[in-house]
């Protein structure tokens, strides 16, 4: 069971061609590591270490892709609306989103006077805590993986769930009305869209017979489900990206937040590094959902195979699983992206009426459809 | 007003839009009265941007006083500045050159467009897709370089006086004005690409904010937002002032009532004024571009009217002279004031998500309110 | 029927984004349609239209010599008091007493650069500079004397 807690450390590139030449493989090394604490501290201690790597690395990937994303949106956003973007702070302005960071983390975190203390402060950090617990079951590249849990698209859908949570406590707890009419709003919109989410994740599980992450990586060996499902993983596909959009509350679902009407929502009394780490649970977990639907529908790090082409699929080997996996987690974060930067907000009733008379019907006849494909072996 | 907070019934949200407030862009103050998401009452709050500009110009002499009136409404400054000139011709009965009523008509509806522009970016900004703001920007920008090179500055030009314009045209104008035509006439289509044509941006817009045409006509409301609900109110054509008797062009009007409607007269007033633009912009007459005044203006005694229209409406200003240098009382009849004043009307009923959308095709600018 | 009528729908809706996202993805791909332009730290090549109103300066010419009578039409013409004339009254050789400027005082953080002053100066002693940068540390700076210390006005201008 230890050897599951699997950590990355940086890597040479290997470049004896002798050496394994398939997809190469975090395993070996991971196991190194693993049998040399074995021997040096012993099985407990080595335990120990493996989980504070583990947690080390956890936090460093946080921090990370919030530092990528926020300069990414700005970037995406600056190109869209014929802007040049930031291009002052380091090479091409991309050093701006750690100097922000530097910024807010100097920054006096205020409580207002009234509001409930604990849960103020405590929300931000409920926040986080999911985000970061939604790390655990994603396949980062072959082989490396923190938990392979197998139950791994049951536990995402449970534990995303706790995000609305927090949203709730940091609008309620804020004793301001925007806060509370953003959480109200946020409240209702997470729990609905997380059935089409749901649904549409099921599409998956039903045409994988399993609800690990590993197992439904492997039955894309021989191609991507959105390409072998036919057109109902397309519409699938579809709705979890809408729905995920919403579960993440952005624009065009961005109504917690909702700058021309509540200013800023659920954290408008938030402020310094606790309005920061809202900031970053929203980037990291769209950089989740985006992962999860890059390892459902478009194969993990599966690398990308067409039919019997021998040797266009074993140049696609020699790209790593780890490009693979971030490559496609990026073009759907990418695509989420795009959105938020053409389209206009939704008013209230608007978005429900979308999940409950749209989404949701369609979802739950797609569900129908898929397993009927799934049943009769129609898929390919 | 206390007996109107005393009212609200147990349970009701009160909430405060503004005076700082995204939505409001400016210093305006809604106290918002909720059940819910829905709204019950909106009871607009003034004062927070009153600068007492009509006692001020009461101090100032009749050349001075101009110059204030850009900074009432600053989307559409040289319209208030020509309607401040138009008065003071009409108590001073001066002649105005022809070309000097070339220059003033084409500078108009070059900002009126600069002015719909900008309302359509942040009203799409205010509906939350914030792209189009920057994308009315590229236009905008074309024009306040054109009015930066022929009149100095980019929003508060001063360029109207008494008796014609301040300066003459720069010789470039001409050749700038035709590329920005063609630049319109090439990026106008991706406006409806973006938001009109957005199942969105329609579903936001439909049906929201209806006002009939009485009520148009009984709160005053004038502009493209009286046009909207199918109310004639263009003072261009219905008291045509300068030239616009002899131009070609079409009064843009909707009969939906609501949002949507108001939106699209906005967006069909723009061509109208490039339909203006392109009439004029190759028969600017030859000739003076400024009559001659005495140094010394002097308004016979008596009361003097002139109303034109802005991008947001009908602006009147009406001068009480003593026969003096400077007037004895100016008032201003703006239009943001009385367009504001159904607002009340217009969103009731409807979400929080619908007064955004109401008020944006109000398209208030908040000094023209306050003044 | 309904269901046709469901299923337009949601298809009219797809494409009405669609064509939005298209635009959008011209611009995010397109970079050379970006308008926005860097701050202008070019100063020493940038030209700005030569009618921009920047602020309000007297000309001298090489022999440190200005047009200005001290007429006070500017100060006249001023909506709101930015400019006040000091005058002093010189010998001119042939004994004659003449009136001159001692200071020509701008308050530039009260002027709205109306232009009007340009306009009223019969002698065409002042005008319009083309800057932009006006921000100081010290308010006392934006008061500005705009005739050079020493300076007379030039021979022939009444």
């Amino acid at each position: 069971m230890y050897e599951r807690i699997i950590t990355v450390l940086p890597v040479k590139k290997i470049k004896e061609k002798k050496q394994n030449i398939t997809v190469w493989s975090f395993a070996d090394i991971s196991k190194t590591i693993d049998q040399w604490l074995n021997d040096w501290v012993g099985a407990t201690w080595a335990t120990v270490f493996e989980m504070v790597i583990a947690g080390v690395c956890v936090i460093g990937l946080f921090a990370l892709l919030g530092l990528v994303l926020v300069i990414m949106e700005r970037k995406v956003a600056a190109w869209i609306q014929i802007r040049l973007g930031p291009n002052r702070v380091g090479p091409k302005g991309m050093l701006q989103s750690l100097a922000d960071t530097v910024k807010l983390l100097v920054k006096e975190g205020m409580t207002p006077d009234g509001a409930d203390k604990f849960l103020f402060n405590l929300a931000p950090f409920i926040a986080m805590i999911v985000a970061m617990l939604l790390m655990a079951p994603i396949a980062f590249a072959k082989d490396f993986q923190m938990w392979d849990l197998n139950v791994g698209v049951l536990y995402i859908s449970a534990v995303s769930s706790i995000s609305v949570i927090s949203i709730l406590m940091a609008g309620w707890a804020s004793n301001n009305k925007y806060s509370l009419l953003g959480a109200m709003r946020s409240g209702a919109q997470i729990v609905s869209y997380e059935l089409s989410a749901g649904l549409s994740v099921l599409a998956i599980v039903v045409l994988t017979g399993s609800l690990s992450l590993t197992d439904i990586i492997q039955s894309q060996q021989n191609g991507w489900w959105i390409f072998k499902g036919h057109i109902p993983v397309i519409i699938a596909f579809i709705t979890f990206i809408i729905a995920v959009t919403a579960e993440t509350n952005r624009a065009p679902f961005d109504l917690a937040e909702a700058e021309s009407e509540l200013t800023a929502g659920f954290h408008t009394e938030y402020s310094g590094m606790k309005f920061a780490l809202f900031f970053l649970a929203e980037y990291v977990n769209v950089f989740i959902v985006c992962a999860i639907g890059a390892t459902l529908f478009l194969g993990g790090w599966m690398p990308f195979h067409i039919g019997s082409w021998e040797g266009f699929n074993h140049v696609m080997d020699y790209i790593p699983s780890s490009i693979w996996f971030f490559g496609k987690t990026f073009f759907l974060i990418f695509l989420i992206m795009w959105f938020r930067w053409t389209f206009p907000r939704l008013r209230i009733d608007q978005l429900l009426n979308l999940e409950w008379k749209y989404l949701l019907p369609i979802s739950m006849i797609n569900l129908l459809l898929v397993t009927v494909m799934a049943i009769m072996g129609w898929h390919f | 007003m206390f007996e109107e907070v005393a009212k609200t019934a147990e349970g009701d949200l009160v909430i405060n839009v503004g005076p700082q407030h995204p939505a409001t862009h400016g210093v305006l103050h809604l106290l918002i009265t909720l059940n819910g998401e829905t709204i019950k009452k909106v009871e607009p709050h003034l004062g927070y941007i009153h600068r007492s500009i009509e006692k001020m110009c009461e101090s100032l002499t009749y050349r001075q006083f101009i110059y204030v009136t850009s900074r009432m409404d600053y989307l559409s400054a040289h319209i208030n500045n020509h309607a401040c000139a138009l008065c003071v011709e009409k108590g001073m009965q001066i002649e105005v050159p022809d070309r000097a009523k070339v220059i003033r008509v084409l500078m108009d509806e070059l900002t009126r467009i600069a002015s719909h522009e900008l309302w359509w970016g942040a009203m799409a900004m205010d509906l939350g897709a914030f792209t189009p703001f920057f994308h009315a920007f590229r236009e905008r920008e074309t024009i306040n370089d054109i009015m930066e090179e022929t009149c100095g500055a980019r929003l508060t030009m001063n360029y109207m006086v008494p008796g014609g314009v301040m300066q003459d045209l720069h010789p470039d104008f001409q050749r700038r004005v035709k590329e920005f035509l063609v630049l319109y006439k090439r990026k106008i289509h991706e406006y409806d690409e973006m938001v009109t044509g957005n199942i969105i941006f329609q579903n936001r817009m439909k049906g929201v904010g209806y006002i009939s045409p009485e009520d148009v006509i009984s709160y005053g409301v004038t502009g493209p937002a009286a046009r909207g609900s199918g109310v004639s109110s263009d003072i261009r054509k219905l008291y045509p002032y300068e030239i616009y008797d002899k131009l070609q062009f079409d009064e843009v009007l909707e009969t939906a009532g609501d949002s949507f409607a108001r939106y699209l007269v906005r967006l069909r007033e723009m061509d109208q004024s490039i339909r203006i633009v392109e009439q004029l912009i190759d028969n600017i007459p030859e000739g003076d571009f400024q009559a001659k005044t005495k140094a010394v203006l002097k308004l016979p005694k008596g009361e003097f009217y002139t109303r034109v229209e802005t991008a947001r409406g009908e602006l009147g200003v009406y001068i009480v002279s003593e026969g003096g240098t400077t007037p004895y009382r100016i008032k201003f009849r703006s239009p943001g004031f009385s367009n504001l004043s159904a607002l009340d009307h217009m969103v009731r009923g409807g979400k929080l998500g619908d007064l955004v959308a109401s008020m944006g095709t109000l398209d208030l600018v908040i000094p023209d309110i306050d003044r | 029927m309904f269901i046709t009528d469901y299923i337009k729908d949601v298809f009219g809706a797809m494409k009405s984004l669609g064509t939005g996202l298209k635009r959008t993805l011209y611009y995010f791909t397109h970079h050379k349609e970006i308008i926005t332009q860097q701050y202008p730290d070019n100063r020493a090549t940038l030209v700005l239209p030569d009618r921009f109103k920047g602020e309000v300066v007297m000309p001298h010419d090489e022999k440190n010599e200005h047009r200005c009578t001290g007429c006070t039409a500017c100060e006249l013409a001023c909506p709101n008091g930015t400019i006040k004339v000091v005058t002093k009254f010189d010998i001119t050789p042939e004994g004659k007493k003449k009136k001159a400027i001692d200071k020509l005082v701008y308050h530039l953080e009260l002027c709205t650069m109306c232009n009007l002053c340009i306009v009223a100066c019969p002698s065409d002693a002042i005008k319009m500079a083309q800057t932009f940068e006006h921000s100081v540390f010290d308010r006392s700076q934006l008061t500005k004397v705009l005739n050079k210390p020493g300076s007379k006005i030039m021979e022939g201008v009444e």
